[in-house]
């Protein structure tokens, strides 16, 4: 349980993915922030306006997969680094995620990594697509993962070949 | 003897609000801090902050430091003096300061103190063995001097700094073996666990420290799990081939001056130990003696610069500076303040809080 070990349960996540039909339209964000803590930039950040307003600063993030483009925006503004866009459209045997990375080094477009689940363990291999890692948005790298479509709701974080 | 409008002793978050807001309404202000940068623990922040976008949520503590600091060293009112240690505070309302081997006497018509908190420690066979570190000391060595503590770390306690100081070893390639907390829950806000069991590394609650192990330095650790009564459980034993064990449990509020200067003072275990009893103006039982930041409960730093913001107007506006919009900027802090402590996380600090009014 996320407060004995700090893993999400699956009850946990229920509450945050969108559903399939809106997951086969294409990216779109998951906030995997459970926990009522005084906190929202990532209500600020969405020009979409897909997370709703805060009434009380308190409140967990609530997004609207409808208006959700999945541009990752909220995604390095984040200070829990809790937001994640997955697409399940990027082929037919592949998923894309993205995922906020603030370690060195940083990996490179082609590159494989080691694919890294919720628990910090290891379940497979991912490519990386792409780098995005722009002034704005300040040492917070996002990175493109391609991964097997049977996993694109576990892989949460990566490890660098070769990197400890 | 130097005389001054209003003294602050310590330039972290708190006493740099203190600082700006006061210099603001026009008062003149000294701003006296030990180190030789100004900031606090804040220029060890390289994480992005929680709260709201009036609080710079988001932002990097570095950075934030960085600004308010820029802005102070601006600010023709403020007079600052680094590397400058308050040794005392005495009845007659003089402050005793030595700098560079000198010492000078300040005359203050205010006294804003804002010295923050100290790391509290813990008791365990060999916790003198070089290789223990309070976790603050771990994020200086790291985060301001760039020296690894070692290889591979245990972390004691997870609330948000030993959760926070995790992240950045990772970061600076150092291992972290495991995080243990005595509590059956992690104190720390999940998003910053999850992050670091991503990473790789375990939390185990309801896990203490039994004894380090080594000669001349740490080569390991004991752990044990607690019961419901927090006592050891005969054969959960765990063996931790670590060379550095990182205590992060709690810091605990420096008051000396305080004390000194005759302010009554309370035991709020929820604030971190012994605190001043204040009243809504951040005043203390000594008029004249206001106080900001974790030196008033340990909390967090978006609290502490608006304490900060809080008693640097009070103290000006005590002293009969005022500007046409002061009624309205205390009570927009106030209401934030309010904001920030009224979830559930904020319930202990309401707990202290109402302990520690006069
Ligand atoms: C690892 C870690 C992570 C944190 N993360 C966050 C976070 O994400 N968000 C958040 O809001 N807060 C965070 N905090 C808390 C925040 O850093 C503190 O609450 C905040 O810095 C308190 O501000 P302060 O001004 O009261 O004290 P400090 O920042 O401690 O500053 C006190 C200053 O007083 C000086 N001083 C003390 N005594 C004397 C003396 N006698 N003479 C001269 N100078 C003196 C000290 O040198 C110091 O510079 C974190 C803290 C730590 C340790
Ligand atoms: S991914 Fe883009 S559109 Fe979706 S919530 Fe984040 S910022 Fe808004
Ligand atoms: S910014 Fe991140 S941590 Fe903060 S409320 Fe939003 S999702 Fe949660």
């Amino acid at each position: 349980m996320l407060a004995q070990n700090g893993i999400p349960t699956p009850e946990d996540l229920a509450g945050v993915l969108p559903p399939e039909e809106r997951l086969a339209r294409g990216p779109v964000a998951i906030a995997e922030c459970f926990q009522n803590i005084p906190c929202d930039p990532c209500y600020h950040s969405c020009k979409q306006g897909a997370i709703k307003e805060f009434t009380d600063i308190n409140q967990r993030p609530q997004v609207d997969f409808e208006k959700c483009n999945g541009c990752g925006s909220c995604m390095s503004r984040c200070p829990g680094l809790a937001i994640f866009v997955v697409d399940a459209t990027y082929s037919d045997s592949e998923a894309l995620v993205k995922i906020p990375y603030e370690f060195l080094p940083i990996p490179e477009a082609g590159e494989t990594v080691t694919a890294i689940n919720r628990a910090g363990r290891e379940v497979g291999e991912a490519r990386v697509i792409r780098v995005q890692n722009t002034r704005a948005q300040d040492r917070t790298a996002i990175v493109w993962l391609a991964v097997p479509k049977d996993l694109m709701m576990e892989v949460r974080h990566f490890k660098v070949k070769g990197v400890r | 003897m130097k005389h001054t409008e209003i003294a602050i002793v310590g330039g972290g978050p708190a006493g740099l609000a203190a600082a700006l807001n006061a210099a603001k309404l026009g008062a003149r202000v000294h701003l006296i801090d030990r180190n030789d940068y100004l900031g606090g623990q804040l220029i060890k922040q390289t994480h992005r902050f929680f709260g709201s976008k009036e609080q710079r949520a988001s932002e990097r503590g570095i950075d934030i430091a960085r600004e308010l600091a820029n802005q102070v060293t601006a600010s023709k009112n403020i007079q600052v003096m680094t590397e400058a240690t308050a040794l005392g505070y005495y009845e007659d309302g003089v402050l005793l300061v030595e700098q560079h081997k000198k010492i000078f006497a300040i005359k203050p018509e205010r006294l804003i103190i804002a010295t923050g908190g100290a790391e509290k420690t813990l008791l365990f066979p060999n916790n003198d063995l070089p290789g223990v570190y309070g976790a603050g000391a771990v994020q200086t060595l790291v985060n301001v001097f760039g020296v690894k503590p070692g290889k591979r770390v245990l972390m004691v306690g997870a609330g948000n700094i030993g959760v926070i100081v995790s992240y950045q070893l990772l970061q600076a390639g150092v291992e972290v073996a495991a995080i243990i907390e005595a509590a059956p829950r992690i104190g720390a806000y999940w998003v910053h666990a999850s992050k670091v069991v991503r990473a790789g590394v375990p939390i185990y609650t309801r896990h203490t420290i039994q004894r380090a192990h080594g000669h001349r330095e740490v080569t390991g650790a004991t752990v044990v799990q607690l019961d419901e009564n927090w006592q050891p459980v005969p054969g959960t034993e765990k063996e931790f081939d670590v060379d550095v064990i990182c205590l992060s449990v709690g810091l605990t509020p420096l008051t000396e001056l305080l004390w000194q200067a005759g302010c009554r003072m309370v035991f709020v275990p929820e604030l971190g130990g012994n605190v001043p009893l204040r009243n809504e103006h951040l005043e203390t039982s000594v008029p004249g003696i206001y106080v900001a930041g974790d030196v008033a409960g340990i909390e967090e730093a978006s609290a502490a610069m608006m304490e900060g913001a809080l008693a640097g107007l009070n103290a000006a506006a005590s002293l009969g500076y005022t500007t046409e919009s002061l009624g309205l900027d205390r009570r927009n802090i106030l209401a934030q303040l309010e904001g920030l402590r009224s979830g559930p996380v904020g319930e202990k600090i309401r707990k202290g809080l109402a302990q520690a009014l006069l």
